[in-house]
């Protein structure tokens, strides 16, 4: 529990396929204690879906997946929960609860899970609130807010229990310069001052090498390349250089040919209309 | 609860009063020509307990209650609420489904009775100013027409209507899939069968209590 070195996610072998196509393939890593690992890769990588792996919220195909060293893919919406306790996690768009303030939104877990007072909530709450800088935003319903301000209050929220392990889901997207660095700091204090490890998605690459530990980059669902922030700046690989530099010429292929097309549509027999539905829009 | 119950009143109550006006007049219309316009209360008072009002109350809660749950649950699912809800361990179906089930079960009864007493204070206000009878024997000949029995089949089918339109809005809405277009067609897609369901449940129970027994 104090050695630095703890493992505390472990994906083996994660695949997942939706019908054909392998949106995950054969993806390992670890992620240890204090660390910070930046997941990034294009739209549409499988950055979300992997991420939903780790969460437990889908189920893969096969493969491993292990948080705190217990297995989570083949448990219970129970035991899982008692899981879930230990880590926070911040969703793209907040996610916030509409009918809730804010201030009752970050209040919801201690209120769920916990014995405090409602003194004491209130006291988390306003501190909680305080280090994303929404001092005084208690009573203001998440449709009164700005997008970049729900997701503060989401992180805030994700914060609230004191997880050792934070999951972000693209934290920077919408936020000013300045809510970035400050986000960004937050995540560097949290990850070396009090130890919790953190897992962002990301695309945003300023802030990916400002709080990185590690960086593994995603590509047509494995691995493309992995390690420090150094590594992958100095990394040979062309689609590595061209994604962290944001060219729109390089390996990556941007436009599907229209033979390409037809043939991708080709291996697409889905026994079910919903499926196929799903699967249209995924992959435009 | 509030939103089930309460505010669901006064639409109850100006339908319920509609059909005990309607009622007595259809039965002002045909028992007149057999001479036997003394029975209009019974009709009216046993229609209403028994069919008219469990039916026309659970459609108005369908209308009213059971969309706007599975819209709201719906909604809540496209934009990530119920996810979040499960990655804070909170089990979604305890702290969402479970007081709205739990309010529908306790109001729709109750909407039940109040909307019954509307409907034949409908039909005593026909009785009472078009066809003179006087207040009394209305009242008097309505109780009598009525046992204990016929209230209580009535909530019975309220109760059992409850489960019916709460539990399948409440699937409707967790199981949206596909934004907003996913939510409007859950949305419909909860009421259609809320009322099918309600309907032929209806004609089952009526069946089981006044056919069978």
């Amino acid at each position: 529990m104090n050695s630095n070195g703890e493992t505390i996610i472990e994906v083996n072998n994660l695949v997942r396929r939706f019908g054909d196509r392998a949106v995950l393939d054969d993806i390992s890593f670890n992620v240890h204690r204090g660390e910070t690992l930046v997941i990034m890769g294009g739209s549409g990588c499988g950055k979300s879906t992997l991420l939903r792996h780790m969460i437990g919220s889908m189920k893969p195909t096969s493969g491993s997946v292990k948080l705190f060293g217990e297995e989570i893919t083949g448990m219970k919406e129970r035991e899982i929960e008692r899981v879930r306790l230990r880590f926070g996690m911040l969703f793209q768009s907040g996610a916030l609860l509409a009918s809730l303030t804010v201030g009752e939104n970050v209040a919801l877990p201690l209120l769920q899970h916990t014995n405090k007072s409602p003194d004491e909530i209130e006291q988390i709450v306003k501190q909680k609130l305080e280090i994303v800088g929404l001092t005084g935003f208690e009573d203001l319903k998440p449709d009164e807010i700005s997008g970049g301000m729900k997701k503060r209050v989401g992180l805030s929220r994700a914060l609230a229990l004191d997880p050792e392990l934070l999951f972000s889901d693209e934290p920077t997207s919408g936020l000013d310069p300045i809510m970035t660095a400050v986000v960004d700091q937050l995540t560097l204090k949290l990850t070396q001052g009090s130890h919790m490890t953190a897992v962002v998605v990301s695309h945003d690459m300023t802030s990916a090498f400002r709080i990185a530990t590690r960086m593994i980059m995603l590509g047509h669902g494995s691995i493309v390349a992995e390690g420090t922030p150094d590594e992958i700046r100095n990394s040979p690989n062309p689609e590595v250089q061209q994604f962290i530099h944001g060219q729109a010429d390089g390996p990556i292929p941007l436009n599907v040919s229209q033979e390409e097309h037809k043939d991708q549509q080709h291996v697409r027999p889905r026994p079910f209309l919903g499926g196929r539905f799903r699967f249209h829009h995924k992959h435009t | 609860m509030v939103f089930i119950g309460v505010r669901a009143a006064p639409m109850v109550a100006l339908t319920a009063f509609s059909v005990g006006v309607t009622l007595a007049m259809q039965a002002a219309h045909s028992l007149e020509s057999l001479g036997a316009e003394m029975y209009i209360p019974d009709l009216v008072m046993l229609t209403l307990l028994r069919e008219m009002g469990p039916v026309l109350i659970a459609v108005i809660v369908i209308g009213r209650s059971g969309s706007a749950v599975a819209a709201e649950l719906g909604t809540m699912k496209v934009s990530e609420e119920i996810e979040a809800l499960e990655v804070m361990a909170i089990n979604p179906v305890q702290y969402l489904v479970v007081p709205r089930f739990l309010a529908m079960m306790v109001m729709l009864p109750a909407l039940t009775i109040f909307g019954n007493y509307i409907g034949i204070l409908g039909g005593w206000a026909v009785c009472r100013f078009a066809l003179d009878f006087n207040t009394a024997g209305y009242i008097l000949r309505a109780l009598e027409s009525a046992d204990t029995w016929d209230l209580y089949s009535g909530m019975i089918k309220s109760v059992v209507f409850a489960w019916i339109v709460i539990t399948i809005a409440c699937n409707a809405g967790l199981n949206v899939e596909g934004g907003a277009e996913g939510v409007g067609q859950a949305t419909t897609a909860s009421v259609v069968q809320a009322l099918l369901a309600m309907l032929v449940m209806n004609a089952v129970l009526t069946g089981i209590f006044f056919f069978a027994a």
